[in-house]
């Protein structure tokens, strides 16, 4: 097989990990051949998904011992198989970064016999690029559940950022899909990993240098739509995860079926792409806008309002916190309102230092204002115009994402019954 | 107050030279008609101060902002020469003026025309540098890693440092076809040159190799089930294509025939450590 149908065929089994970030560690190239590491993280193209293109993201095999249902690599599957030599594969990643395509190795694998033997293997590719090539680039690893404890310990060393895939949101549904894993298995590399890392800082602050361990810390992914597994139980995991291990990332997956089972959803399933946009929302509210889980749903709510996104929605519930001055909010106010993102909250902090904002000057430094107006007040005025009829309200709020779903006629409808801006708001909240 | 003047400074197109325009109007205290380089100088019915470039005048400019309204200010000022905003030597006097009467407060002012523009002007080209940060690509011919780029703005002095550092034992050329100057660096050393036209050589077997090996990753790892070009077009504009190997439709997309394994997998060379160095001086 030549290295064109294994890259093929290794890429292809990769294609579902959804993380291909390379953020969060920062180093120049001395004392490497080659390389570097940049905070932010480059995207050094855009798949024809418009998914970014950031790491040379492949399998090491995908020939696994494992059976996981919702996986295209599961050993029952008949998917073609294909194994890198771990020096094909550093030589690969090394050229490709030489051309400035790639910022550096994505690396999982399927189960190798064992997922010791499995562990080896990825070490012998991280091995030889750190110490052979002396490549100094972005390496996120996978850690396979069940290793050893010293090879998770390892690879974390030569790694960058490490990964578990938690792949299903509760342990019912890792029974009933994937019987070769547990929710220990998962969690215990994850806490292993998490442990490290800050011994790490504490080794730092005490040693002043220490080996740097997956300095850009962990992340996890889980896929979403293949289990009854409600939003509401999904983003208490990920809170908990955040708080517990601290993990920088948690990433969602829209379940692609790849297999016929009783099990699963069938075949000819639409992936849920806008529950998994709802998710993303819902976790940066979490991580970015000092939102908790319990704000965004709860046992009566436990699933996203399809029609408005999660911050919206918790506005539309609290209304009486509405509207908010934007010459005197607090920042983390301002981070509250519908329509105002984190740059923009920022960009209001700065420039209401040096003058009194009104609705054009917020309009000048970039607010959008569509549904913000809704939510707040310039020196005391709300936008003209801003809360009058119902039909401009809900055209404003329901997010342009949803625009072409079915409820669109019901909304006309409710319309033409010439209702009040509460009801409007009842209704998006909601009982739509 | 300094008073409008009928007049118009013409520089020598560095930015050296442009702070000296804004020093010259300091000095006649007048607001000129406009500030042109040479280069795009044309004939005109009002008449055309020529401005003398000094360093001593270029940093005293710099060293004044500085004072008066800190580094930020200042890289805001070196950074907006960059730029490919209209005016742009008129916007870096009026933001100057400004900075100077306000201190550093000046940025805070987001809702002033001159501070958007200028602030607006630089995010884009910094935003446009990250970006060729991820979008250059390089091609091996003879060990050197040569490649073009197509920039609206003058990205090449904010990318060197970071190519530099990122290949220090390699020698790199760089080119920008829009300004026509290239980078040029040995061995983590750089400097940028001025070139007129540049083409690049048919590509080895090898570098024809690892092309198709590129396209093959590229085209297997999008998930055809959420197909978005839309969304791929946001990020990655089509003016960015040309230049692009993974968009190129005539490599083809399986390789061209092998290659002795020896010359394709050949681990990097031994190189022995030269001393990391930082872009251009």
């Amino acid at each position: 097989m030549d290295i064109f149908d294994k890259l093929q065929i290794l890429a292809d089994s990769a294609k579902y990990d959804v993380a291909c970030t390379s953020s969060g560690a920062s180093r120049g190239s001395e004392g490497a051949r080659m390389g570097n590491a940049v905070a932010c993280g480059i995207c050094h193209s855009f798949a024809s998904d418009g998914r970014c293109i950031s790491l040379l993201k492949v399998l090491l095999s995908n020939a696994c011992a494992y059976d996981c249902s919702y996986c295209v690599n599961r050993a029952s599957g008949n998917a073609k198989r294909a194994t890198f030599a771990p020096r094909e594969l550093a030589d690969l990643t090394y050229q490709f970064y030489r051309r400035n395509y790639i910022e550096g190795l994505f690396l999982s694998s399927g189960i190798i016999r064992d997922a010791d033997t499995t562990c080896e293997r990825m070490i012998e590719v991280l091995r030889i690029l750190r110490e052979e090539y002396r490549f100094g680039g972005y390496i996120h690893a996978k850690a396979i559940p069940g290793a050893d404890a010293r090879l998770i310990l390892r690879l974390g060393q030569l790694a960058d950022r490490m990964s578990v895939n938690i792949e299903l949101p509760s342990s019912k549904s890792l029974a009933l899909l994937a019987p070769n894993k547990t929710k220990e298995s998962i969690l215990k590399p994850m806490g292993l990993i998490g442990q490290r890392i800050q011994e790490n800082a504490g080794d730092l602050v005490r040693f002043g240098h220490a080996p740097a361990f997956s300095p850009a810390g962990q992340s996890t992914q889980m896929i979403i739509g293949a289990t009854p597994d409600s939003d509401y139980t999904i983003l208490n995991l990920s809170a908990a995860l955040y708080r517990k291990f601290k993990l920088k990332r948690v990433f969602y997956s829209a379940y692609m079926p790849v297999s016929s089972n009783p099990l699963l959803p069938s075949t000819d399933t639409k992936p849920p792409l806008l529950r998994e946009h709802r998710l993303y929302q819902a976790d940066w509210l979490l991580r970015f806008y000092g939102f908790s889980a319990g704000e965004l749903l709860d046992k009566e709510h436990p699933n996203f309002n399809p029609y408005v996104d999660p911050k919206c929605n918790w506005a539309l519930h609290h209304m009486d916190r509405f509207p908010v001055e934007v010459n005197r909010a607090p920042l983390d106010m301002l981070l509250r309102v519908p329509g105002i993102g984190v740059k923009s909250a920022q960009r209001i902090v700065q420039a209401r230092k040096v003058t009194a904002l009104d609705f054009a000057g917020l309009k000048k430094i970039g607010v959008v204002l569509k549904r913000a107006q809704y939510f707040i007040t310039c020196r005391g005025r709300m936008a003209a115009g801003a809360n009058l009829t119902p039909d401009h309200v809900l055209r404003s709020l329901v997010s342009d994402k949803c625009k072409s779903l079915p409820a669109g006629q019901e909304q006309m409808t409710f319309l033409q019954q010439g209702i009040t801006r509460q009801d409007v708001m009842q209704c998006l909240s909601g009982q739509l | 107050m300094p008073q409008q003047a009928d007049v118009i400074y013409r520089y020598d197109g560095s930015l050296e030279g442009a702070l000296c325009a804004i020093f010259e109007s300091y000095v006649q205290k007048e607001i000129p008609l406009d500030i042109v380089s040479d280069g795009e100088a044309q004939a005109s019915l009002y008449p055309v101060r020529r401005i003398e470039t000094q360093s001593s005048i270029a940093k005293r400019v710099m060293a004044g902002l500085n004072r008066v309204a800190g580094s930020a200010v200042a890289d805001q000022v070196r950074l907006a020469f960059y730029t490919c905003m209209p005016h742009r030597e008129m916007r870096m006097l009026s933001f100057v003026r400004l900075a100077m009467r306000m201190g550093a407060d000046v940025l805070s002012l987001l809702t002033d025309d001159t501070v958007r523009a200028v602030t607006g002007a630089v995010n884009h080209l910094t935003y446009e540098s990250h970006q060729y940060t991820g979008f250059v690509r390089f091609s091996d011919a003879g060990g050197v890693l040569y490649g073009i780029i197509g920039p609206k703005n003058f990205v090449l002095p904010l990318l060197a440092p970071h190519f530099c550092d990122r290949y220090p034992q390699e020698n790199l050329f760089l080119y920008d076809e829009t300004h026509h100057v290239a980078l040029i660096s040995r061995q983590g050393q750089g400097f940028l040159v001025p070139i007129d036209n540049y083409t690049p050589p048919a590509p080895g077997q090898e570098e024809a190799h690892y092309r198709s090996l590129w396209k093959t990753f590229y085209h297997t790892i999008g998930i055809e089930g959420r197909y978005n070009p839309r969304c791929r077009m946001n990020h990655m504009q089509k003016r960015y294509w040309k230049h692009l190997t993974e968009m190129d439709e005539s490599i083809p997309l399986h390789g061209p025939a092998s290659i002795p394994a020896d010359t394709a997998h050949s681990p990097p060379d031994a190189g022995i450590g030269a001393p990391a160095g930082r872009g251009p001086q």
